[in-house]
């Protein structure tokens, strides 16, 4: 009989301690998928983030590193600069990348480091316990928001896409959702062209997922998927808001 | 041969790195380091290096673990409150173990202080200075030679032990210009880094982390680090003495400090007072044994710092209440001078010997005129 679904050789066969709706699992095997139809996996190194992906350097077969809350472009461009010829890629959540670590990106993107970021949009943080990140969405409940974010105490959601895009450096950048078989096919294609780009030389390329949290949104996984299709993506619209290639 | 040239301080760190096989440097400008990464980016490139100007001294601390981590020699520099923002990331580069070299040229502080030289980092270079239980290998140039010569030994020195280095110069050494020779080539010991996370071709993957969540773990990794620095307290002390056999009182100073005492101590010695230099060369680990020892042979020491007294409890620590330990310290970019560090010695040498340095032992007040 012919095996047509299997686990990628990037992913290890460990049980990932992610919460039961929660897109990281999808997301980590998009990204493992990828490195494996480019057939890159001996030559990548991950930079990993501190948040509820800080073990992927468990579940990724490849070399990674461990960095400093938000510090993973600053890592990556160490990594990438040295070896020009590797594969880097970091993998950083809201709070990691656009609070603690904006410094690090928009840098990162201004000079156009030839890496490839995913970003993790799930509007909270969630190993910390359900607090406010830049992109809560406004009257989102957080552990730091009681009764929901109120810009006049606690200003706007950020988005990324749109701050990076206009960036001479950045090569590409994409928001997809993960929420259905046509998202996530999107989505893989998104993240394919970002490692793409890097072995084109191309820049820094950037793959916003909209992702869910359904512990810290107190929701039903099913809800959570229903909020980022109803909610966030109205907030943060899906699509390629840069592409070097046209 | 070798050639003979003039040339500043911050100048000859980055000569003696790049000849130590230092091939990625990370910098953010402040004074009074600048030199450093302004001739980084014009040296780096010439050798095949990388050169990379951060947008702060956070992103530049990183971009060095980044290099370290893919077993490249990589060097930062900054001034004091640059080297406050590097904290967070030398504590990750030490949890992680891995080898890179920071140079502090320190200026006055707290705060945005100033840029006049000053020793006042002491305490935040040889105890850590960020979170966790580490430390810094930590050695102090006295002269421009020294700056090129340290190079080296820093590499070497976190080579060894997978532990971040640190120079702790001042604006003095890093400013001044002074003649140096430079050796056609420099020893430096380059061990392989099988645990470099270069891309998992042909082997199991690697991971460089800091992250033990296991408290189990994580206590067996600090006992680790721990016996590295155990190893390193017997093998790599290093320091200089200055006529201490049959001195009554030693001077305990280092880097420009340790310059100035020396001329204080030739002083001294004309006015026949009994003086002699010790210069910790390596701050940590500190060469406690040999002040104990010195303190068992019946010395008395005065330590002199650019600070309000720091390294003199590493000596009062090694001393252990043997003898007496004085202290004498200027603040805030201010410089003792040899006269006036000479006036420091006779009162010692007055309170501590009272039967041989009567009254009038302070021949070095202002007018004595040397």
């Amino acid at each position: 009989m012919e095996k047509v679904f299997t686990r990628p050789k990037t992913l290890s066969d460990v049980q990932m301690a992610y919460c039961a709706g929660c897109t990281h699992g999808i997301a980590h095997r998009l990204v493992a998928e990828v490195i494996d139809e480019l057939g890159v996996r001996e030559n990548t190194v991950g930079v990993c983030p501190v948040g509820c992906s800080v073990f992927l350097y468990e579940y990724f077969e490849c070399d990674t590193i461990e960095a400093a809350h938000g510090r993973a472009p600053a890592v990556a461009t160490g990594v990438k600069r040295c070896l020009p010829d590797r594969v880097v890629f970091t993998y950083q959540g809201d709070g990691d990348l656009a609070a603690i670590g904006t410094a690090e990106i928009v840098h990162a993107a201004s000079r156009g480091e030839n890496i490839s970021v995913m970003f993790i949009n799930n509007a909270i943080y969630g190993m910390t316990g359900g607090q406010m990140a830049p992109t809560t969405m406004l009257g989102q409940e957080s552990t730091t928001t009681p009764g929901g974010r109120d810009h006049a105490r606690a200003g706007y959601p950020m988005r990324v896409c749109e701050l990076l895009s206009p960036l001479e450096g950045v090569a590409y950048a994409a928001r997809v959702s993960l929420t259905s078989p046509a998202n996530v096919a999107k989505a893989k294609r998104a993240i394919k062209t970002a490692f793409q780009n890097q072995l084109d030389g191309k820049g820094l390329s950037i793959v916003e997922m909209l992702s869910t949290c359904p512990t810290q949104w107190g929701v039903s996984p099913l809800d959570a998927f229903r909020h980022v299709d109803e909610v966030m993506t109205a907030y943060y619209p899906l699509g390629v808001y840069k592409d070097v290639n046209g | 041969m070798g050639k003979r040239i003039l040339m500043k301080g911050n100048e000859a760190v980055v000569h003696g790195a790049i000849a130590a096989q230092c091939r990625a440097f990370f910098g953010y400008p402040i004074t009074p380091q600048n030199e450093v990464p302004e001739y980084m980016s014009k040296c780096m490139p010439e050798v095949g290096g990388v050169f990379l100007q951060a947008e702060s001294e956070i992103a530049a601390i990183n971009m060095v673990y980044g290099a370290a981590c893919v077993g490249v020699r990589a060097m930062t520099s900054s001034s004091s409150p640059g080297i406050s923002l590097k904290m967070e990331g030398i504590s990750y580069i030490a949890g992680a173990q891995l080898p890179c070299v920071i140079v502090n040229v320190q200026r006055g502080g707290p705060g945005l202080g100033n840029i006049a030289p000053a020793q006042s980092d002491y305490f935040q270079a040889v105890k850590g200075g960020g979170h966790g239980d580490y430390k810094l290998l930590t050695i102090a140039p006295w002269s421009v030679q020294e700056m090129f010569e340290h190079a080296a030994l820093a590499f070497d020195l976190a080579d060894r032990y997978r532990n971040p280095a640190m120079i702790l110069s001042d604006a003095i050494v890093g400013q001044m210009l002074e003649p140096i020779e430079i050796p056609d080539c420099v020893d430096t010991d380059i061990p392989a880094k099988p645990w470099a996370t270069t891309g998992a071709s042909g082997r199991s993957r690697n991971i460089l982390t800091s992250l033990y969540i296991v408290p189990e773990d994580l206590e067996r990794i600090n006992l680790k680090i721990q016996a590295k620095y155990a190893a390193a307290s017997l093998r790599e002390v290093r320091y200089q003495e200055f006529d201490v056999e049959d001195a009554d009182l030693v001077l305990v100073a280092y880097g420009s400090t340790a310059r100035i005492c020396r001329t204080s101590m030739t002083m001294a010695r004309k006015k026949g007072l009994k003086v002699g230099l010790f210069r910790p060369i390596s701050l940590f680990p500190f060469p406690s044994a040999r002040l104990a020892e010195l303190a068992r042979l019946g010395k008395q020491f005065l330590t002199v710092e650019m600070s309000a007294g720091q390294m003199v409890e590493d000596v009062r620590l090694a001393v252990n209440g043997v003898s007496t330990v004085d202290f004498y310290g200027r603040l805030g970019g201010m410089v003792p001078g040899p006269v006036e560090i000479l006036d420091q010695a006779g009162l010692s040498l007055e309170r501590m010997h009272p039967k041989s340095y009567t009254v009038g032992a302070r021949f070095g007040m202002v007018g004595s005129g040397e």
